[in-house]
């Protein structure tokens, strides 16, 4: 069996939520506990809600649907009326600031927000308000929590972010972004087009929103290129939903590739698109991806294949494979080395093992 | 069928093997154990609860408490919980297998439950209406609420208070009441034919022993009672028996605070916990003897029902 068979119920209901309509009991069971894990049971849970699934779901089933729903919907209550306090912090200042991820979908009820989990808030300023940015913030309220020098060094110096910024009182956390990918990566990206063809938000005031095609190129960026797999299957749906949703218009395709080669993100392009069709059968037309602008060699696509599958098939253990652990750890060194030349990176990760050692003894 | 049905070689068998299917409350949960002594108390204290086949279909929650994989099981003993193959807890001494067991069980509910609101009090049944008491641990709650179920009130749960959002209403989950340092041999003396379970010592809240839920109390735990008191207790040692009224804004603040997961919900919760507060009547109860403690309440339940036949 292999890990997308492995995955089931879960894809077949992400590829087709009604689905959810004919499933017994025991798969239930099952499906409840593989789309907990993945953090996407709240999603199914809106979705059953939206297309009138509710009476056909077993008795049993639907207590955890009503919890899943009632936390999502605070959640994003919750994301929106940050993001408000965000623009009322950043009112001053000059130049767009865009809400990234999960914020933008929420805001701009985008289609990856219906039932969608968040985390912190990201937002991306252009590089010289930086330090305007930094300081309106500080005092509203966040500040960087419990960083050291070498942190603080490591991120200004070499990531695309600043530190995390933690708010004093509600604890909410807020990600300042001046690229989509660190200045030390093995891919080169510019910010300016993006802030270029950001979108002014009616409300609240102040925010924009990125590009369609350039909320698409990050969320692939930052699952396929940054290597964040603990929300792996999660981020894929996201991209499932606005490759689904935004492709109304008839250009959107060629506006999508054109706007990877411009970005230079053609690579994390191909490997989404790759994934979204494998895994939940995304409509991607035939020759879009043929005509991805830095395809992969085959036998590293090949190669990749292997590793994504393990990476999004590890949500639950009802789907992991025998090599899981392996992969997740080749997972966690590309990454890794993606992210910096190894004259920084190996420095870099001596330094972080000194210091849990440290931290544990 | 009832677990206390199923030989004890036949639970522990199951329990090591397949695991056994339970139902608590409005919970069914699937549930594992090579810990002897796990499947020991929870024939003893879970007794008249249902028990089927763990071929059953749907478990609500699929946990298991079994030895850690790591190599200090070979030096010292320890058990760990696990929910859907997941440890969200650090291991603790093998001792304290069946106190894990509850504690992970309390976190099942509290963290996922959300489809109903709830509140960290225990909350016991008389005349169709619930008393809520909050409380830390080391306040006498549970004590209190030993003493009132093994004088005829119903126990509708000893730590986790479940309120449907739709009516407001308490639905029981009435499993075994988690009885703490003195307590524990002075429950023994308040009631010597009550079953407690084997103790277990130096847990992070101390000695530990488990008090059996009453027969009738399982027995009607499908049944929800309306919110009638919100009483807020504290033993004090030798203080005198005292129940004060206390004010709705207060209670509102206090009451908050024990609330384990009012910021998952929305303006929907703020409805029925305003609605809770206006309902009950609020106190704050100091007592130092459970006998005249239970009189207390008893007096309470007597006039609200006094109260309703008047009107």
């Amino acid at each position: 069996m292999n890990l997308i068979q492995r995955c089931q119920p879960l894809l077949d209901v992400l590829r087709n939520p009604v689905c959810m309509a004919t499933l017994d009991l025991a798969a239930w069971d099952l499906l409840l506990r593989q789309a907990g894990a993945a953090g996407l049971l709240s999603r199914l849970a809106v979705q059953a809600e939206t297309l009138g699934l509710i009476a056909r779901v077993p008795d049993e089933v639907r207590p955890h649907l009503t919890a899943a729903r009632t936390v999502a919907a605070k959640q994003r209550q919750a994301v929106r009326w940050e993001a408000r306090r965000v623009a009322q912090a950043l009112a001053g200042i000059e130049g767009p600031v865009l809400l990234l991820k999960g914020a933008a979908y929420a805001i701009a009820d985008l289609p990856p927000a219906a039932g969608r989990l968040f985390g912190d808030i990201d937002i991306l300023v252009p590089r010289a308000q930086l330090g305007q940015v930094e300081g309106a913030l500080l005092l509203a309220g966040w500040h960087s929590q419990k960083q050291d020098n070498y942190d603080q060094r490591y991120y200004r110096r070499w990531m695309h972010e600043l530190p995390p910024m933690t708010h004093i009182r509600r604890g909410t956390v807020l990600d300042v972004h001046h690229n989509l990918l660190p200045e030390t990566a093995r891919i080169h990206t510019e910010a300016t087009p993006i802030l270029e063809a950001a979108r002014a938000l009616a409300a609240p005031s102040g925010l924009s929103l990125p590009a369609d095609t350039d909320l698409v190129l990050h969320s692939a960026c930052h699952l396929f290129h940054e290597g964040e797999w603990g929300h792996g299957l999660r981020d894929l749906v996201d991209l499932d939903a606005m490759l689904r949703g935004f492709t109304v218009g008839p250009d959107f395709w060629l506006t999508l590739l054109a706007r990877a080669q411009t970005l230079n993100l053609g690579r994390p392009l191909y490997y989404a698109l790759d994934c979204c069709q494998r895994w939940l059968h995304t409509p991607i037309p035939p020759n879009v991806i043929v005509n991805c602008p830095q395809r992969p060699p085959a036998w590293q696509g090949a190669l990749m294949r292997e590793l994504f599958d393990a990476g999004l098939a590890s949500a639950h253990r009802s789907c992991r494979g025998r090599l899981a652990g392996l992969a997740a750890f080749a997972l966690y060194v590309r990454g890794h080395y993606l992210r910096m030349p190894w004259r920084l990176l190996l420095p870099h990760l001596l330094h972080q093992a000194k210091r849990r050692d440290r931290d544990q003894s | 069928m009832k677990l206390l049905q199923l030989p004890s070689a036949e639970l522990r068998r199951q329990m090591a093997g397949a695991g056994v299917w339970l139902r608590t409350g409005p919970f069914s949960l699937k549930l594992k154990s090579r810990i002897p002594s796990v499947a020991e108390s929870l024939a003893k204290l879970y007794g008249q609860f249902e028990v089927r086949s763990v071929h059953e279909a749907f478990a609500d929650f699929h946990i298991a408490v079994n030895p850690p994989g790591n190599l200090r099981r070979w030096l010292l003993p320890q058990a760990e919980f696990s929910f859907d193959g997941l440890q969200p807890f650090d291991p603790l001494p093998r001792d304290q297998a069946f106190p894990m067991l509850e504690w992970g069980l309390n976190w099942c509910v509290s963290t996922q439950a959300h489809q109903y609101l709830v509140i960290h009090a225990a909350v016991v049944e008389k005349n169709g209406l619930a008393a809520i008491l909050p409380g830390p641990p080391g306040t006498g709650k549970s004590t209190l609420t030993a003493g009132l179920v093994l004088s005829g009130w119903r126990l509708l749960s000893d730590e986790l208070t479940l309120i449907e959002l739709k009516t407001g209403s308490i639905h029981p989950l009435p499993r075994p009441i988690s009885l703490k340092n003195e307590s524990i041999p002075l429950m023994r003396s308040f009631s010597p034919d009550a079953y407690l379970n084997r103790a277990s010592h130096d847990t992070a809240k101390g000695t530990v022993a488990y008090l059996r839920p009453p027969k009738e109390s399982v027995r009607r735990q499908h049944e929800p009672a309306q919110p009638g008191w919100i009483v807020f207790p504290k033993w004090v040692a030798d203080g005198e028996t005292e129940l004060l009224p206390r004010s709705k804004q207060q209670t509102f603040q206090s009451l908050s605070q024990h609330a384990f997961n009012y910021t998952q919900f929305g303006v929907e919760a703020f409805r029925v916990w305003s609605g809770l507060i206006q309902q009950a009547d609020c106190y704050d109860f100091q007592y130092s003897r459970l006998q005249e403690a239970v009189t207390v309440f008893d007096h309470l339940a007597e006039s609200a029902a006094a109260g309703e036949a008047r009107n």
